[in-house]
């Protein structure tokens, strides 16, 4: 059973600007006793503070929050991408997390060799891909294209490959940020139909967005994230109200 | 997957190992960056070879005549210290850039760090490969022919010159991701470790200062590879050496390792 749990996590994320980030200028402030350059070049943002969390099988939440306010840091901390700074999180599940669509794809390649290449970066041997490029292949509907490299392509035609890939593989916790689409309105309904399967086939899916319309389809619960701390976290309606009331 | 503040050592140690094991990935990545540097060009990774290949034949009558060697002598010893030197330094210069270079990966999922830098490490792998064309190509023509005892040796030297790939790599990649102006000053280095090692001169040329030769870990690391492929035995010392900068090296890269592993996806 897919789950996330997260103990009091805080986040410390180091924002270094051009000066902090040269020897030169560091070792130039421990020998003059930082007398000569004061500015250390270095600002630490706490992106989440204390937040706890358990999520079982079944739940599709809604990540809520103003820009800044640590959407996309959780995220990245249930993907594993972000260490705590302190505190613990376990994940048990095979994790996808889904921010970029575009994550590994090499436009000189063609379209199967980058099929490949993303299929190995989710973890499919080799021998086990076929079902994958026989679906995407059906899904793009690019047929002879897919032995063209990826450069040759239209701007339409690289999204759609490139969606494809992504929401191939159904993962057991699904992670998403803010990502869909655009297309012909063929490819449009396709692609919703094609998430709708994504979402419906994972044990766990956390998507952040800005959207109301986009997490009442998809979400039963939704998590408030507030400068960093959980603010709300329950059923969809009650806490998309109180946010609606809080920001307004 | 459980990930605790408090278990660094752990950490460090799982993403090593896994790293390591997870040879479908970087072997995969490593082929994709050769194929991608290479695709549009009929030779592929063979220009390195024949340009390496050009630089040794011109070099070699050049500095054969300056130093008053034996051409064969000589071409087989500047030969083999080209490749490696090739070999060395770019391992050392990407090994900067193992980490920025995979940033957008690295901000994305959770692959252990340790993939990107055997990625590095298996591409400049492969053109060691393509450029040991040269090394046998001098070999056959001179008819020096290296015993199977010398070729044991070398197989453990190519082993020992991997794994000290491995740890430079992972440190100067978690050093340069937080330093951006590291990169540049390795690059200078680098030029001045190529005059200072005997590559292009024999060490035998400088009766007197042997201690400027004997003090230079990298020479060590030469005489290791080379020697058993021109049919010497290395010293006993240069082995001490060699494995002595392996296991310290090792030792040091791990206590940074440990230290600032989980900051590098913030530093990227």
């Amino acid at each position: 059973m897919p789950s996330i749990s997260l103990r009091d996590v805080f986040v410390q994320i180091p924002i270094y600007s051009a000066t902090g980030r040269s020897l030169k200028r560091q070792f130039i402030r421990a020998t003059t006793g930082a007398k000569v350059v004061s500015d250390a070049g270095r600002i630490v943002v706490n992106a989440l503070s204390g937040v706890s969390l358990e999520l079982g099988h079944g739940d599709r939440v809604g990540l809520v929050g103003h820009n800044g306010a640590g959407k996309t840091t959780l995220l990245r901390v249930m993907a594993g991408v972000y260490e705590p700074t302190l505190g613990s999180v376990a994940v048990d599940g095979r994790v996808t997390p889904l921010f970029d669509m575009g994550l590994g794809m090499d436009t000189e390649a063609t379209g199967y060799e980058n099929i490949s290449v993303r299929a190995t970066l989710l973890g499919i041997p080799r021998n086990q891909q076929g079902a994958l490029v026989e679906d995407v292949a059906a899904f793009t509907e690019l047929g002879d294209y897919l032995n063209m490299p990826v450069r040759t392509y239209s701007q339409g035609m690289y999204l759609r490959l490139a969606f494809a890939i992504s929401t191939g593989v159904a993962p057991d916790i699904l992670l998403m940020d803010e990502f869909f689409a655009v297309g012909d309105a063929h490819f449009l309904v396709k692609a919703q139909k094609r998430i709708d399967q994504l979402v419906s086939r994972t044990g766990i899916m956390v998507l952040a967005s800005h959207s109301d319309q986009l997490i009442r389809r998809f979400c039963n619960k939704v998590l408030w994230v507030n400068a960093g701390e959980v603010k709300a976290f329950g059923g969809t309606d009650e806490v998309l109200r109180e946010y609606s009331s809080g920001v307004a | 997957m459980l990930i605790s503040s408090n278990a660094q050592t752990e950490l460090a140690l799982a993403d090593i190992s896994q790293g390591i094991r997870s040879y479908e990935v970087w072997g995969m990545l490593g082929w994709q960056d050769i194929k991608q540097r290479y695709r549009r060009s009929v030779l592929g990774p063979f220009w390195l070879t024949l340009s390496t290949g050009a630089m040794v034949i011109v070099l070699g009558f050049v500095y054969a005549s300056i130093f008053r060697m034996p051409l064969q002598q000589y071409l087989p010893f500047l030969a083999i210290g080209l490749v490696l030197w090739t070999l060395i330094s770019s391992v050392i210069t990407e090994g900067c850039m193992v980490f920025i270079s995979a940033e957008a990966m690295i901000k994305q999922m959770r692959l252990p760090l340790t993939t990107h830098a055997c990625r590095a490490l298996w591409r400049n792998i492969i053109i060691l490969g393509h450029n040991f064309i040269i090394i046998l190509i001098v070999l056959v023509v001179f008819d020096v022919v290296p015993s199977v005892l010398m070729l044991l040796f070398l197989v453990a030297a190519l082993l020992i010159l991997v794994l000290n790939a491995l740890w430079v790599s992972l440190s100067l990649g978690l050093i340069c991701s937080r330093y951006r102006d590291i990169p540049p000053i390795v690059g200078s280095l680098l030029q001045v470790s190529f005059f200072l090692t005997p590559i292009l001169w024999h060490p035998s040329l400088l009766p007197g200062r042997q201690r400027v030769v004997d003090l230079n870990p990298l020479h060590h690391f030469f005489q290791v590879t080379r020697g058993p492929l021109l049919g010497e035995l290395p010293s006993a010392t240069s082995w001490a050496v060699v494995v002595a900068t392996t296991l310290l090296g090792f030792l040091c890269t791990f206590i940074l390792f440990k230290k600032y592993r989980r900051r590098i996806a913030y530093w990227v």
